[in-house]
């Protein structure tokens, strides 16, 4: 193990590290801290400029009880739910089929295909906008969940086949062949045998993509624009300006638009970051 | 397997269609699964960028007609000096952003023990990645507020500032990459975490054995097994930073004067502007992007292709 396990090195050193510990994880969070801080003060403390001292009273309810009671966060998070929700079936549905086409058959042209959603997934998004935009207009879906999530489930095939791909060419042929004596049709191949070891793999996509998509922003103010539609990182910039220096409103809302994905990631962290570092280990 | 043992008594098949099925089902069902992920990556993603590329060779406001200007947009781009502050800015964030990577190792190097809690540490550490951009924007602009922010109540008690940061044209760009490489470090940590995890002990007890230590046992032992969490680290970065556009968008707006934008931020500002939109220069600017993003996806292609063929 590298470095030194602390348990082998000296005294000192070993108390020197449990105390840094603390200190390093304070600073490195101290912006968000400072809005955890602020989200649970009273209006009067901005007012009377006590900015970092202690809150005069906590009012953790009153705040947050506002943001979800006088303003269009509400709606907000519930676009957010269905935008991102059928994100992630559709992305993951359409990938386990492609990344079990890819990774399976040796056809001619296999990796060529495969390389086109590789390169399509890391092409910068404002090649994109402008056809995507008018596609979307097009299809009279502009300004509603339907067209972004029609676009969102298309991008991250992208990203989810490479994932999928690279998990099933891990998989041991012998089984699909084994099958194959049998005769079993590739339908039940996928259905019945490669599926049912895809679980970790549909699993650590399901939360990456959830985080991806609830996160999104760029697509969410080029495709929407109202609180019809607006998922809440789109909507967070109108509820900062109803409450424009409220910044213990400000600040609540903050927390509770990122709070879902950090739910999910604590939740499923194991899944999430086999995910996220697929390759960083050969 | 759940599937029923089929019966060995196979009576020939009946139909000439399910034969011919039958023969041909492992050249065609690839296609099969193929067709509707591809259909949306085509329509979605591949055929848009042709179109923007298409674009970039008219005058169009998104309403009325078209109109062919061949390479006019290009060449407005060619004098126009706010494309060139983009740019320069592009470059300072590619250059600056590459910080995430040591900066992570870092970090990963610090928390790679066993100590009690230790996996709720590295929780916490990674935690700024899964926060959305738009609300670290939010958090990072009142840490850098004249009047109350964090920095400047720190700077303050050392007798210094008021630093202005995000309404000073020196500073913003900085400010923002600043930002920008909080999550992307907890992001080059995990996959440091990651790496560091699988690193061969024996060689490191061999090194040890040698007499190498701190510095350049990780030099010479661990950085060359850690190469795979590198490489991604480096793709991940790099793609970042030419797509950072929301932490602009929420920080400055691009401002002041325009000053931090970035190529991504000034395509949809032009694009979609309050004055009027201009789709042809829009597309123009996000080929150049494109261009200067395809050099990296061709690196990255290309140690793929040898790595699938080496196999």
């Amino acid at each position: 193990m590298f470095p030194t396990p602390i348990a082998k090195t000296s005294r000192p050193w070993q108390l020197t590290y449990q105390t840094l510990l603390p200190f390093a994880l304070i600073l490195w969070l101290l912006p968000l801290i400072a809005v955890a801080v602020f989200s649970i003060k009273p209006d009067g403390d901005f007012a009377s400029a006590n900015y970092w001292g202690w809150p005069s009273s906590f009012n953790f309810i009153e705040n947050y009880g506002l943001v979800f009671a006088g303003s269009d966060m509400p709606r907000y998070l519930l676009n957010s739910v269905l935008i991102t929700v059928p994100t992630v079936l559709g992305a993951v549905a359409l990938s386990s089929m492609t990344g079990f086409a890819l990774g399976i058959y040796g056809f001619r042209g296999n990796i060529w295909i495969f390389f086109m959603f590789v390169a399509g997934n890391f092409v910068p998004f404002q090649i994109l906008m402008v056809p995507v935009r008018e596609l979307t207009l097009d299809m009279g879906l502009y300004d509603t969940k339907t067209g972004l999530v029609l676009f969102h489930i298309a991008f991250q095939t992208g990203f989810c086949t490479l994932f999928m791909r690279n998990f099933i060419r891990a998989l041991p042929k012998e089984l699909i062949e084994a099958a194959r004596v049998e005769g079993v049709s590739e339908f039940r191949i996928f259905w019945y045998v490669v599926l049912p070891l895809m679980k970790p793999a549909l699993a650590a996509l399901a939360v990456l993509i959830f985080t991806f998509i609830w996160n999104d922003y760029f697509w969410a103010i080029v495709l929407t624009q109202g609180a019809d539609s607006q998922p809440v990182t789109a909507g967070i910039t109108s509820f900062n300006a109803q409450y424009r220096a409220a910044y213990h409103l400000m600040s609540a809302g903050s927390i509770v638009a990122a709070l879902p994905p950090v739910a999910m990631f604590f939740l499923m962290q194991r899944h999430f970051i086999a995910g996220l570092t697929l390759g960083a280990v050969k | 397997m759940t599937q029923p043992v089929l019966p060995t008594t196979h009576v020939a098949p009946p139909a000439v269609a399910r034969s011919w099925w039958r023969r041909n089902q492992i050249r065609l069902a690839p296609w099969i699964f193929l067709a509707p992920g591809m259909i949306f990556f085509l329509f979605y993603v591949i055929f848009p960028i042709f179109q923007s590329f298409q674009i970039s060779f008219y005058q169009w406001d998104g309403l009325g007609e078209k109109t062919f200007v061949g390479l006019y947009n290009y060449e407005e781009l060619y004098y126009d000096d706010a494309f060139y502050t983009s740019l320069r800015n592009n470059v300072i964030w590619l250059v600056l952003y590459m910080l995430a990577i040591p900066a992570g190792l870092f970090i990963a190097l610090f928390l790679n023990q066993t100590v009690v809690g230790i996996r709720l540490y590295k929780s916490l550490f990674f935690f700024p990645f899964v926060i959305s951009q738009v609300v670290v924007g939010l958090v990072f602009s009142w840490f850098y507020d004249p009047t109350f922010g964090l920095l400047n109540t720190i700077l303050g008690t050392f007798g210094a500032g008021p630093i202005n940061v995000l309404g000073d044209e020196r500073y913003v760009t900085y400010g923002i990459i600043a930002a920008g490489l909080w999550p992307q470090t907890a992001y080059c940590m995990i996959l440091y975490l990651t790496g560091l995890n699988a690193v061969d002990p024996e060689q490191i007890e061999a090194g040890r054995l040698d007499g190498a230590k701190g510095a350049r046992m990780l030099w010479y032992v661990v950085l060359p097994q850690l190469k795979p969490a590198t490489f991604i680290a480096f793709v991940v970065t790099i793609i970042g930073a030419l797509r950072s556009f929301d932490l602009i968008s929420i920080m400055t707006n691009g401002g002041p004067f325009g000053e931090s934008r970035v190529l991504a931020f000034y395509m949809f500002e032009v694009a979609l502007s309050e004055y009027g939109f201009r789709y042809g220069y829009g597309a123009a600017i996000a080929v150049v992007l494109f261009l200067i993003m395809m050099v990296y996806i061709t690196f990255f292609l290309t140690k793929m292709y040898r790595d699938e063929r080496g196999r």
